[in-house]
């Protein structure tokens, strides 16, 4: 437990949902779907035909010059995070930039842009290769571009922990502020790969739904008929804040991000331990960390990705961690999985149902899963009174992170 | 054969789609760094499309020399 308290005074996103928070949020409560049947010609040769896509096309956003020279989980991140930055109301605020840094990542960075200058390397030589390739396709692109934006001169750092990534970017934003190396964090995750081959890959791995004749019912966290998770894209973006710096300067306080905890399974590349115990290590960690107990937490977005081993681990690891008390979602039902975006997505509808005291719901919850036994907000949005709640993310590779977010 | 204004216009709208410059802005006394704020990057993508729009090679120890649009057009002019 640590005696700097930081808090959220800033959020962004741009989603299959919305093109910003607000409207992200709108269509969580309402149970709405963001997918569909992609829109890509190309889907119609691989056996997964559907995807969560954007809402709003970043190039409705961003002047097209600037988009020749960004790669789309780029673009999506600055989006996110300028929303962020000005909903903390710090564009004219006179911050010091030396006492700001920056937080983002994405799980599989800038492939979109690996892929196609690579078709165009084939197709017609080096000469034709865009000389804005590598700056495009780095993974560090996002957070730099970021940072630059903003002026942040803190450090500005970019982690990759496949679909716990937006998770792991709050922890790290977390210890930077605790450690007192900036005051403001702004903290994210991007992804933006929808390209037949990452389809591919993880359609050969039997990963993702193929119901592909009911996009909207095929993302279904904990429901007999899960048949693998949605592929997704989009950002999300946190302002973090040091909370003495945020009630100096007025700020509006949404939250304050109490605790983190990461583990790893060191157990296995993609399958998650079956048992969950280092998910479970991680969601105690963050209690701990948080200097609560698990009869604090009422509320978890859990991981859940609607694959059949994942989904219901992860439920034996919220028993043993928190117990059965907690009303859980997974808004993953609605916003498909935004992989290395997920936990900045995630943490955003954490927050926003401590300040609205209501849990979004998890839709296509038709027919439960036997051993499922925590109660879940299906189907519909439950008003409840929230002081304190979880977010899970897991990743490939066996990374766990849960953050823990309480009232301000 | 291309005229010097025929070259001018075809630069300025490989400028307006590369880098975003208003194509009233382009005219030969122009400099691409100072003037139009064509960056270096940026310089690269306009050499390879002028190389595909006007038929000729811009070698790359060329490049250094085109400091204004009048250099561009004049190399152009002599070499497509």
């Amino acid at each position: 437990m640590s005696n700097v308290d930081v808090v959220v005074t800033g959020l962004g996103a741009t989603t299959p949902l919305g093109g910003d928070v607000a409207s992200t949020w709108d269509a969580l409560l309402a149970g709405r779907s963001g997918v569909g049947r992609l829109t890509l010609e190309w889907a119609e040769q691989l056996t997964v035909k559907i995807g969560a896509q954007l809402k709003v096309d970043p190039s409705e956003v961003i002047e097209r010059v600037r988009m020749r020279r960004l790669d789309r989980s780029e673009a999506i991140a600055l989006i996110a995070a300028k929303q962020a930055w000005a909903d903390a109301g710090l564009e004219d605020a006179g911050l010091d930039k030396e006492r700001l840094a920056v937080s983002f990542g994405s799980g599989i960075g800038g492939a979109l842009t690996l892929l196609n200058q690579d078709d165009i390397l084939e197709e017609s030589g080096q000469r034709k290769v865009s000389p804005h390739t590598v700056p495009m396709l780095m993974p560090n692109g996002p957070a730099a571009w970021v940072g630059i934006e903003l002026g942040a001169q803190a450090g500005v750092h970019a982690m990759a922990s496949a679909c716990a990534t937006g998770a792991e970017a709050m922890s790290l934003g977390l210890d930077i502020i605790r450690s007192g190396r900036a005051d403001v964090v702004v903290a994210g995750g991007t992804e933006a790969v929808i390209h037949p081959l990452p389809y591919a890959g993880f359609a050969n791995m039997r990963a993702m739904s193929t119901r592909n004749d009911e996009p909207e019912k095929a993302s279904r966290p904990w429901d007999k008929g899960r048949d693998g998770f949605v592929f997704g894209e989009g950002a999300g973006a946190l302002v973090l804040e040091r909370a003495d710096h945020a009630q100096a300067r007025g700020a509006r306080i949404y939250a304050r991000l109490a605790g983190a905890g990461i583990t790893s399974d060191g157990y296995d590349i993609v399958q998650p331990d079956p048992e969950c115990k280092g998910g479970a290590r991680a969601m105690a960690k963050a209690i701990r960390d948080a200097g609560l107990t698990g009869a604090d937490i009422v509320h978890v977005n859990a991981h859940a990705t609607s694959t059949p081993v994942g989904d219901m681990g992860e439920i034996i690891g919220i028993k043993s961690a928190i117990g059965t008390h907690p009303v859980i979602t997974s808004t993953k039902s609605m916003s498909g999985h935004l992989l290395g975006a997920a936990g900045a997505l995630e943490s955003i509808a954490t927050i926003l149902a401590i300040r609205d005291s209501v849990v979004p719901p998890t839709i296509n919850l038709d027919d439960p899963d036997d051993k499922l036994d925590l109660d879940v907000a299906a189907h519909k949005a439950r008003q409840l009174d929230i002081p304190a709640a979880m977010n899970n993310s897991f990743g490939f590779g066996g990374h766990n992170v849960a953050l823990v977010f309480t009232r301000a | 054969m291309a005229t010097r204004e025929e070259i001018t216009s075809g630069l300025a709208e490989i400028l307006e789609e590369v880098a975003g410059v208003n194509p009233d802005d382009v005219a030969e006394e122009k400099s691409f760094t100072d003037d139009l704020d064509v960056d270096s990057l940026s310089m690269v993508e306009v050499v390879v499309a002028a190389e595909e729009k006007f038929g000729v090679k811009i070698p790359d120890n060329e490049v250094q020399n085109l400091k204004t649009v009048g250099d561009a057009v004049t190399y152009i002019e002599a070499n497509h």
